[in-house]
């Protein structure tokens, strides 16, 4: 009898032991390189903030997709005015904060609101310009006006920048962010790692994880035997340079995709003589882009034309534009009197893509007679001297906010460039919705800062994942910094 | 005695005071905005001037070196610009694993430095000493962040035994906590013993060439006991002065090995604000490591007078 009752016992647990072994693991220890300063995407332009929170902990009215598409978030759904200037947004039901607040259509507005108002401090303050004023129709309906038609409005809602908050705790989200995502904050130790937990209240699909770590790992030969030993179980941004380590290795996935990050060779326009059109254009012939990719990003990213990601669908090729020409390069220079070649200088801000390609393009400028000075420059300098003052010849920078192109066509940018037939498409786009049109002028503005070679267009910068094989739904590209874990899960 | 010990705290207050001075006038010429780095590309001028004025960045330089230096007396440290918490929570977090790390690492260093350079120096130009001389050698001349990436794919990544790097935290448990600890602080130990073995025995020839020493084995005391009890005695003044400097070192200035291992470490701290433009945080961790060496200089220099008596007597 006593026999029977241990022989049951050990049944029932090896049983139990089996089942918890199939179940599929629902934890997850994301590598990160970058710590976020805080976490309110609403104050701070870091990358890194958007990469912990964004989809995850805050939501806005829409959402930017995997690929770049805009979806629908809190809004369900809304219709536009035939003018084109009011948005009305019909709010999910049911939809409550972390700390069990009700969201509705007052907190639409509130947000809204705090985000435009004159002292915002909100990093994509240019975001909401368009809007003129807000009203709450009822709880679940919210009406936004624009002073003009704005072609990429719904875009624009679904940056990290424009995410819903609650007025009891947007002061507070710095430190404890609260949301209406699927994961809560759970707690944040300063310098190592921040812990998401499942939300017990989401109003949408329900999703797979219930225990989320990020943590951070600053030093990219740290990440191998970090992913090696099982302790982080993914790098959505991995150093392009150490894939090599673990490409052949069939418990890892390696995942190339875009990201929207131009990377360029700014050019101080006015300063002389940059200023000429054929010195810039002597630049552009005598850069080999596919000697930077390969030198400065491990072969890994496409090359570009003019400003656009190949992965954006309004993205033109113009790569053929300026082809690796060293005769036509110093035949160029010579049409500008400069056929002894000049000096200037070249400022590095710390990324491995400025600082190695910068490398290779001093050697290639070399080449037609350009002698360039490397100045490498920390990115608080960077800041300061180059894009706040302006005080440079040339310098390497990744512009990695989505959809920029409209940078050339702002006032007193570091480029110095201006050009009003290119303001003029830009202007046209920002009062334009109609796709086909929207389509048209996109291609018109990549055009003419390739005819104008504002800058020399290098590539654009990959994003390099890697993560255990058994793991699915994590994003190929990054049309906008986020790691997106909605729909993230173990396989098994 | 008392007298000795004044001289020494006035000498170390006169000192925090110029350093603060210094510290705070240094990063003032750093050039850099913290307010631009927070708000990036995309955000007007207005709008950084705006934040400045929130940050209390526009007020008058000594207005601003006052309300720092005013606070750093009464143990108020400021607000980090780019994390918003108190200075003092983030040096206090951080501290929770640097000093145990510096603790540990200096009590490996010297319980592999002091046998060996007994060992070596007790065997001066024999085949022993050389071997362990060489050792040293060898590990002052390792890069330590080559040996902790060793160490990592041993023990973490084949081996599996310690976690490849992070820090729990001591609220997951003292063990868990030490395991992440243990490979750091190997990494950290070793080129600081192999410095302490090589000053150990040069320190110990020098004092076993004294006439004291031939007198001590003269009158029949065995050779262990004049080792340890005489020689070995006189021979720590050169050897705790080095072990003071390590201290001061292991405490901040370990931003590789923490890098390594991803530890939120002070030196992790430090370089992050002085990237970040934190300021505030960068000037205060400063100021408290010019103390902590101040501190340790001081310790140093009254265990000398413990070691050696006749310290103690000369005023």
């Amino acid at each position: 009898m006593k026999l029977w009752k241990t022989l049951l016992a050990a049944a029932v647990l090896a049983v139990a032991t089996a089942t918890s072994a199939f179940a599929a693991r629902t934890d997850l220890v994301i590598g990160i390189p970058l710590e976020p300063p805080h976490l309110d995407p609403t104050a701070g332009a870091a990358a890194a903030i958007r990469e912990v929170t964004y989809a995850n902990v805050f939501e806005g009215l829409t959402r930017i997709g995997p690929n770049g598409e805009v979806l629908p978030d809190l809004a369900e759904s809304w219709t536009i005015s035939d003018d084109g200037k009011v948005y009305t947004f019909k709010l999910h039901s049911g939809v409550k904060f972390h700390d069990g607040a009700d969201f509705s259509a007052d907190d639409v507005k509130f947000s809204l609101d705090r985000a435009r108002a004159e002292n915002s401090i909100n990093a994509q303050k240019q975001l909401f310009a368009a809007i003129d004023k807000v009203d709450v129709v009822d709880p679940a309906t919210v009406k936004v006006t624009l002073t003009h038609p704005q072609g990429s409005f719904l875009y624009n809602m679904g940056w990290g920048d424009a995410v819903m908050v609650s007025p009891k705790s947007a002061d507070t989200n710095k430190e404890k962010p609260v949301g209406t995502g699927p994961f809560k904050f759970d707690s944040w130790a300063k310098g190592s790692s921040i812990t998401l937990l499942k939300s017990d209240h989401y109003w949408g699909a329900p999703v797979f994880l219930e225990k989320v770590e990020f943590r951070i790992v600053p030093d990219a030969a740290a990440a191998v035997p970090a992913l090696l030993s099982g302790d982080i179980q993914a790098f959505p941004f991995f150093d392009p340079d150490s894939v090599s380590q673990v490409k052949d290795d069939p418990r890892f996935k390696v995942v190339v995709g875009a990201t929207e990050g131009e990377t360029i060779l700014s050019i101080n326009n006015k300063q002389p003589p940059f200023d000429k059109l054929q010195v810039r254009q002597a630049i552009s012939y005598a850069l080999d882009r596919k000697a930077i990719i390969d030198g400065a990003s491990a072969g890994l990213g496409l090359p570009i034309g003019s400003h656009m990601s190949p992965a954006n669908k309004y993205y033109v090729d113009l790569t053929g534009r300026y082809p690796h020409d060293v005769a036509k390069a110093k035949e160029l220079l010579k049409e500008a009197g400069l056929e002894n070649g000049f000096k200037a200088t070249l400022k590095l801000p710390p990324p491995s893509y400025a600082r190695l390609g910068g490398e290779i393009i001093a050697s290639e400028l070399r080449d037609v007679g350009i002698n360039l000075e490397i100045i490498p420059v920390e990115w608080a300098q960077w800041l300061d001297q180059v894009f706040t003052k302006k005080d440079y010849d040339l310098t390497i920078v990744s512009h990695t906010e989505p959809n920029d192109i409209d940078i050339y066509a702002r006032k007193d940018y570091y480029f110095n460039y201006a050009n009003p037939a290119f303001n003029k498409v830009i202007a046209d786009l920002e009062l334009t919705s109609d796709e086909a049109k929207r389509k048209e002028l996109y291609a018109q503005a990549q055009k003419i800062l390739a005819d104008d070679a504002v800058v020399g267009f290098l590539y654009e910068l990959p994003k390099v994942g890697v993560w255990d094989a058994k793991l699915q739904g994590l994003w190929e590209s990054a049309p906008i910094p986020a790691n997106d874990l909605t729909k993230v899960k173990w396989s098994d | 005695m008392t007298a000795y010990l004044l001289k020494r705290l006035a000498i170390s207050l006169a000192t925090l005071v110029l350093a603060s001075i210094v510290v705070f006038a240094v990063l003032e010429i750093l050039p850099g905005d913290p307010a631009r780095l927070m708000l990036g590309m995309n955000a007007s001028a207005d709008q950084v001037e705006l934040l400045r004025n929130q940050m209390g960045l526009n007020a008058p330089l000594l207005l601003r070196y006052l309300n720092w230096a005013g606070g750093l007396v009464s143990l108020d440290f400021g607000r980090s610009y780019t994390y918003s918490v108190p200075v003092m929570d983030l040096v206090r977090e951080r501290l929770a694993v640097s000093l145990p790390l510096a603790l540990i690492a200096l009590a490996l260093s010297t319980i592999i430095a002091i046998p060996v350079g007994l060992f070596s120096a007790s065997r001066r130009g024999r085949a022993g000493d050389t071997i362990s001389m060489g050792a040293a050698q060898l590990g002052v001349a390792v890069p330590n962040f080559w040996f902790a990436l060793m160490l990592i794919y041993v023990f973490a990544v084949w081996l599996r035994l310690v976690p490849a790097g992070g820090f729990p935290g001591w609220s997951a448990g003292i063990w868990p906590a030490l395991k992440s600890l243990l490979l750091p602080a190997v990494a950290l130990a070793l080129p600081q013993a192999a410095i302490l073995a090589r000053v150990t025995r040069s320190a110990l020839i020098e004092v076993l060439n004294e006439d004291y020493i031939r007198t001590a084995r003269a009158k029949g005391l065995p050779y262990r006991t004049v080792l340890w009890r005489h020689a070995l005695r006189n021979a720590m003044i050169p050897v705790l002065t080095i072990l003071g400097l390590q201290f001061a070192f292991l405490l901040a200035g370990t931003i590789i090995i923490e890098n390594v291992f991803y530890l939120p470490g002070l030196g992790r701290l430090v370089f992050q604000a002085i990237t970040q433009r934190d300021v505030i945080v960068v000037e205060s961790v400063v100021m408290l490591l010019v103390a902590a060496v101040i501190a340790v200089n001081l310790v140093v220099d009254l265990s000398y007078a413990v070691v050696d008596p006749r310290l103690r007597s000369r005023q």
